[in-house]
């Protein structure tokens, strides 16, 4: 596997807080995707960015409707291309060793395609075509998306905002389970 | 004062560092605090030295950093050797519900190790050591009657022969208060143990329990139905096209559902209709549960009879009619169940409930009507009677030996009698262990068989007569069969309560663990080879407390007729520790 010591500092395997293990099988997985643009040595912090395409197609990823989402919420430049740390941002935040809140928090994120801070009416049909593949009819999604904000919005602005999207994700008994990928 | 202000300043620093996880940064900006903070930690923490206990303080950090450096060590080693996970890994592409099911499996393989260990290492192997050797004593040699046929086969299959005088069972061992050199104190050992295996079991379940409904939030609310579904049903997990698929249409379907009854719930017709036909499908459940607690009831007495009268003279079937009748009873009765529900007309998830509670009183019913069976052939009088026969036979045959050295009045010559030519008393606690661990034996034999032929002979048939069928073989009837999650879920619990007979077999334990190591392979196999993804995917994991519940009570209820015995019935006084 390498010697750990010749790819990263000590100061920075220290940072990032996961164990040794998963951290150094995050890297490889990283560099598997393009053997050609990572390199093996990072201790000078090289600038390396991998598209989109490549996160897409790594088969965690590729059959979940909101591989877009995820990797647009998790990359530096917002539109998808992951440096090494947005990468193990997003493994580490999507492992089970994640604290809830902090779950929460990104998956308000992943869920709020226009970046406008709140989840409002098209976010939340856009979610539910997205999980439905389109089929359920227009009037069936209308009254979805409407009893959702009935549920969830609790300061009544037509729009769920980050704390009305905590205050519901945090009772559900699913979430930590399925909000989780494993690699 | 400022070297109070400094210490406060690096101590918030330091929390920082250990907080820094779960902030909502980007891995930049943390990567730079954590930086900072470092730097400003090591600067002043060699300053703050300075005066009284300077190299006490420096010692304490160096050893924080020692055990820090430890604990992350120790967690890459743990995390290295948790057995399995490679495989479970592999499993969890087919979504988390499967998964969670050998989640479950490793960690009841794990309780079983840990009683496998106390009875193995604290009451088998002392009796095998330091006790008295096969053949020294009566009790631990087959009678003469049977030496012809103790290695044949099929008594040893039975678990009679010389593995029913072995230490296999309680009636091996020897009720000498200390043995060998070591003064080892065997019966109460033996009590010991068995006390210690069914409060570990319960310690844990609860415990697993207590951390359970921490973590969890409440569980049936029905306030954030919908919003709950949209966030909340897609499974991270899914890595696979397939199982992608099946939960696509499953949550359609799921939505449509909910949509449906949201409309329904305006409008209710028909609820007497609705409450007569749910009335008359738990009546035919309770017929149904009766029906199969009496079959049990005739076919124990049954093969007691069959015993008596010799087990030679009887077909294969009739040897092992109760086995069979009570796994093919397991098999049958939950499809009659799931036919009788069709009636009910309740939401999938409160049908689902209903249909585990109904297996789960079947299993209960069977086992229970099992050992009362059982109970009824140790009935005390007979029991009674029979000893003081035996005791007098003995007294008698003891005569006839000494009647020829009366003679000889003061040097009673030892009179050496071969320890199988002894008559033998009857000893119910060995039969009682080897009712079990046929029963277990049994049970596992049918699950791998409706595996292998259930699973894996349906794909086969499916997939290799599909090109020369009337009908699409795989879209149509009988199509590739499904994980059933609940199902086995529920059998693994009744398996565990099966165990706590341990006390009159002390190999139980070991059974079972040999039996999960092979269920481990075997089901994966299967998972991965013939089983498609469920339709309906419903979560069924040892994080719900739903399950956690069933098996505590299985637990107890389990306990109680080893209790019920061993304060009620006296021990025999021919067989065993006490």
């Amino acid at each position: 596997m390498g010697n750990k010591q010749t790819i990263f500092t000590a100061q920075q395997l220290d940072a990032y807080q996961v164990s040794d293990h998963v951290y150094s099988i995050l890297f490889y997985r990283y560099r598997d995707l393009a053997p050609q643009l990572v390199p093996l040595d990072y201790t000078n912090n090289p600038d390396v960015k991998l598209p989109y395409e490549l996160i897409g197609s790594m088969p965690e990823l590729k059959d979940n409707p909101f591989r877009q989402r995820i990797a647009e919420v998790f990359s530096e430049d917002g539109e998808g291309n992951m440096t090494l740390n947005d990468f193990l941002d997003m493994f580490s935040v999507l492992s089970e060793m994640a604290p809830r809140d902090l779950k929460a928090y990104y998956a308000f994120k992943i869920y709020d395609f226009n970046n406008d801070d709140f989840i409002c009416k098209s976010d939340l049909e856009k979610t539910l075509n997205k999980l439905t593949r389109n089929e359920l009819t227009e009037e069936e999604v209308r009254m979805v998306c409407e009893k959702v904000l009935d549920e969830a919005d609790l300061d009544n602005d037509g729009r769920l905002s980050l704390d009305d999207f905590q205050h519901m994700i945090l009772r559900a008994p699913e979430f930590l389970s399925t909000f989780h990928i494993r690699i | 004062e400022e070297l109070e202000k400094l210490k406060e300043a690096v101590e918030d620093r330091k929390k920082l560092i250990q907080g820094l996880r779960g902030k909502p940064w980007p891995m930049k900006q943390k990567l730079v605090t954590l930086r900072e903070s470092q730097e400003f930690v090591e600067k002043y923490e060699g300053a703050l030295g300075k005066g009284k206990g300077r190299k006490f303080y420096a010692y304490k950090v160096m050893m924080t950093k020692k055990w820090m450096k430890f604990q992350r060590d120790f967690e890459n080693f743990k995390t290295a050797c948790i057995p399995w996970e490679m495989k479970i890994k592999e499993i969890e592409h087919f979504g988390s519900s499967v998964a969670s099911y050998f989640l479950f499996l490793r960690w009841m393989y794990g309780i079983n190790m840990i009683l496998f260990g106390l009875t193995f290492g604290l009451v088998m192997v002392p009796e095998a050591l330091m006790g008295r050797p096969y053949g020294s004593i009566p009790r631990k040699t087959v009678p003469r009657a049977e030496e012809g046929s103790a290695m044949d086969f099929a008594v040893l299959w039975d678990f009679g022969g010389y593995a029913q005088y072995s230490v296999l069972f309680y009636g091996f061992y020897n009720n000498q208060r200390a043995i060998g050199w070591l003064k080892y104190r065997l019966p109460l050992s033996y009590f010991l143990v068995g006390v210690g295996t069914v409060a570990y079991s319960y310690m844990v379940v609860i415990r697993r329990m207590a951390r359970n409904a921490n973590e969890g939030g409440v569980g049936d609310d029905n306030s954030f139905n919908f919003s709950w579904k949209m966030f909340t049903s897609w499974d991270y997990l899914i890595g696979n096209p397939e199982t992608a698929d099946n939960k696509f249409a499953s949550i359609t379907t799921s939505f449509k559902e909910a949509i449906l009854e949201e409309q329904e719930s305006r409008k209710d017709d028909n609820i007497h209709l609705t409450r007569f036909l749910r009335v008359l499908a738990n009546f035919l459940v309770l017929c149904c549960l009766a029906g199969s607690g009496y079959l049990i009831y005739f076919v124990v007495r049954r093969s007691q009879k069959f015993t008596l009268d010799g087990l030679e003279n009887h077909s294969w079937w009739e040897r092992n009619e109760v086995n069979m009748v009570m796994s093919l009873l397991g098999m049958f009765c939950p499809m009659l169940f799931d036919v009788i529900s069709a009636l009910e007309n309740y939401h999938p998830r409160v049908a689902l409930q209903w249909q585990l509670g109904r297996i789960f009183a079947l299993f209960l019913g069977n086992l229970y009507t099992f050992i009362i069976a059982l109970m009824d052939e140790i009935n005390v009088k007979s029991q009674r009677e029979e000893e003081k026969i035996v005791k007098y036979n003995i007294t008698m045959w003891e005569g006839s030996l000494y009647n020829g050295t009366l003679s000889e009045n003061n040097t009673a010559a030892p009179i050496t009698v071969h320890p199988a030519d002894v008559p033998r008393g009857p000893c119910w606690e060995t039969m009682v262990g080897q009712e079990f661990v046929r029963l277990i034996i049994s049970d596992t034999m049918t699950t791998y068989i409706t595996l292998l032929i259930g699973d894996f002979l349906r794909a086969v048939l499916v997939r290799f007569l599909n090109y020369c069928w009337c009908w699409d073989l795989e879209a149509g009837f009988p199509s590739y069969s499904e994980f059933d999650v609940s199902g086995n879920v529920l059998g693994l619990i009744f398996n565990q309560g099966m165990i706590m007979g341990a006390f009159y077999a002390p190999c139980l334990p070991a059974l079972n663990v040999l039996r999960l190591h092979v269920s481990m392979y075997l089901q994966c196999w299967a998972v991965m080879c013939c089983n498609v993804p469920q339709e309906r995917v419903f979560k069924a994991s040892g994080s719900n407390n739903f399950y956690m519940a069933m098996l505590l009570v299985i637990l107890f209820l389990s306990t109680l007729p080893a209790i019920y015995t061993i304060v009620s019935i006296p021990p025999s006084f021919d067989c065993g520790p006490f």
